[in-house]
């Protein structure tokens, strides 16, 4: 096997966490591409719903944004986005919703919002989206991130979407109809909420990682679970569908459109 | 109704008005935008739920008091560089923000098209937004009890789409990837459409949406009017534009001599695509 990126590593780590026949809301960037691995590998029954309206989608090439026209062609269906939150989000048809975000608490709680005050931030982020609603009503969530201290911080800058709150139930007494985060993929592995506090800890390492590196990339104490994993490296099979994509997703985006004239 | 693009914004569009140019990330006006810019309407309330690179350069231009918005980025690049200066810097201006959810603000487009006063959801929880909006309340259930998200509809002033074809009556018909575009077409006092081409009959398509010439208050012929955004069997997304857009409006003064030679510096929407087309030749 080729040595691998963090980045292939996260997706690929991601992707055999979806279930095939599973129907999952998937966000655009990392998301994005492991939902269509997971789909090209081990799950060709997966449904894919893009926000933009396109259910049951299987793009060739990874769009750029949530809209492309790629997601309509190969889509089974497209209904307006009003019907995409309120009928299957809202009605709870949605079994796995994908999040990013810009930091992440100890809880799972996300921030995509501003980093500094809401008033006068240092940094304007692109704000909510779908997040919300998702992180409500989704069974369960995953959450990808690239680790960081900047991004894995103990206090938000501002709550986005909902996690579980202040632990300790607080997210179930509220009434969430949703699961909320069940797995964060990152650089070095994964962490997921201890059953109690609902705490997020360490649960497994990427082969070749080590608890101090993930320590030093998380600005909280970070708990190591019991039983700690190790998750197997990528599978010539998976890292070749993956390369095969983003091969072809960059060959896509490069190519010149004509202008319409 | 059927009016030049130019003679359309002129007489819909006034200054201060709430404007909602929709079509999610497929059929973006861009030409309609272009237009607003070149006749200098100022102190507009900008509603859409992704602001996009036309909403960039409207509030880049110095058109903009407000935004009603749900996420605003560059999709799949980034930020958008004048919307963050104006947030960060209050460049060229202070722009209010009105900030809502995906699903907060199509409850709103639902309500505003059905002329009822809010729109409700199970939405917003947990969440710091409420907090930081007052147009996000909590309303009971008088069945149930149940409390709910309760966000104000949105009526614009104004809604402006691009679709592929109208007929000559002004009844629109659109397919592919249509986002709020019926909701916020259905909101507005005013509707404007763009449209790739004016024919003698529609297609038959029995559940393509189509806005029937009453509730249409102008259509322009417009072929290309949601370049670089797209018209779904007309022409695709320019993701290479949206790349390019990153650098071209990181910095005010790139942004300011792009938008003066392409958009100031063009008669209309077809001598702008002539000028990249130039460029790129």
């Amino acid at each position: 096997m080729n040595a691998c990126t963090r980045d292939e590593w996260m997706t690929i780590a991601a992707a055999r966490l979806l279930p095939d026949r599973g129907v999952c809301f998937v966000g655009i960037g990392l998301p994005s591409a492991a939902c269509n691995l997971a789909r090209l590998t081990h799950a060709p029954g997966i449904v894919l719903i893009y926000e933009s309206g396109a259910i049951g989608t299987r793009p060739d090439v990874l769009p750029l944004s949530i809209g492309d026209g790629e997601l309509a062609e190969t889509a089974a269906c497209v209904v307006p986005l009003p019907e995409v939150f309120s009928y299957y989000l809202q009605a709870g048809r949605i079994d796995i919703g994908f999040l990013g975000a810009a930091q992440i608490d100890r809880h799972g709680n996300l921030n995509s919002t501003v980093i500094g005050p809401y008033d006068a931030p240092t940094t304007r982020l692109p704000g909510a989206g779908g997040a919300p609603e998702i992180a409500q009503h989704a069974r369960q969530v995953f959450v990808m991130a690239r680790a960081s201290k900047r991004s894995f911080v103990e206090r938000l800058d501002f709550r986005t979407s909902a996690g579980y709150l202040d632990g300790h139930g607080t997210r179930a007494r509220s009434g969430a109809p949703g699961g909320g985060p069940r797995a964060v993929i990152t650089d070095f592995g994964m962490l997921a909420p201890h059953p109690q506090s609902e705490e997020l800890q360490l649960v497994a390492l990427f082969a070749g990682a080590s608890v101090e590196e993930a320590r030093a990339a998380i600005g909280w104490p970070l708990a190591v679970a019991d039983h700690l994993d190790t998750i197997a490296p990528p599978s010539a099979h998976e890292l070749d569908t993956l390369r095969a994509l983003n091969a072809r997703t960059r060959e896509a985006h490069a190519r010149p459109v004509r202008i319409p004239l | 109704m059927l009016l030049p693009l130019a003679e359309a914004i002129e007489r819909h569009v006034a200054d201060g008005a709430s404007v909602a140019l929709e079509g999610f990330t497929h059929l973006i006006p861009f030409a309609a935008g272009h237009e607003i810019i070149r006749q200098r309407r100022r102190d507009l309330h900008l509603i859409r739920m992704t602001p996009d690179i036309i909403y960039d350069q409207l509030i880049g231009m110095g058109c903009a008091r407000k935004l009603t918005f749900s996420w605003g980025g560059n999709p799949g690049v980034g930020s958008l560089h004048r919307l963050r200066d104006a947030v960060e810097h209050q460049w060229p201006q202070p722009l209010e923000l009105d900030e809502h959810s995906h699903a907060g603000m199509a409850a709103a487009f639902c309500a505003g098209a059905a002329r009822l006063p809010f729109g409700m959801l199970r939405g917003y929880a947990g969440t710091d937004l409420p907090a930081h909006n007052p147009n996000i309340r909590r309303v009971q259930c008088p069945f149930t009890g149940e409390m709910l998200a309760a966000v104000p509809a949105l009526n614009p002033d104004v809604t402006i789409l691009h679709a592929q074809r109208a007929d000559r009556a002004g009844n629109v018909a659109i397919d592919g990837i249509v986002g709020a575009a019926r909701e916020a077409a259905l909101a507005a006092k005013t509707l404007i459409v763009t449209v790739e081409e004016i024919v003698d009959a529609l297609p038959p398509a029995m559940n393509a949406i189509v806005l029937p010439h009453w509730v249409v208050s102008a259509v322009a012929a417009c072929p290309g009017g949601a370049y670089p955004s797209y018209a779904h069997g007309h022409y695709v997304r320019d993701n290479a534009f949206y790349r390019q857009w990153d650098a071209i409006a990181r910095e005010r003064s790139s942004f300011l001599a792009w938008m003066e030679q392409h958009v100031l510096g063009t008669r209309d929407h077809r001598a702008f695509l002539a000028g990249l087309q130039q460029e790129a030749a």
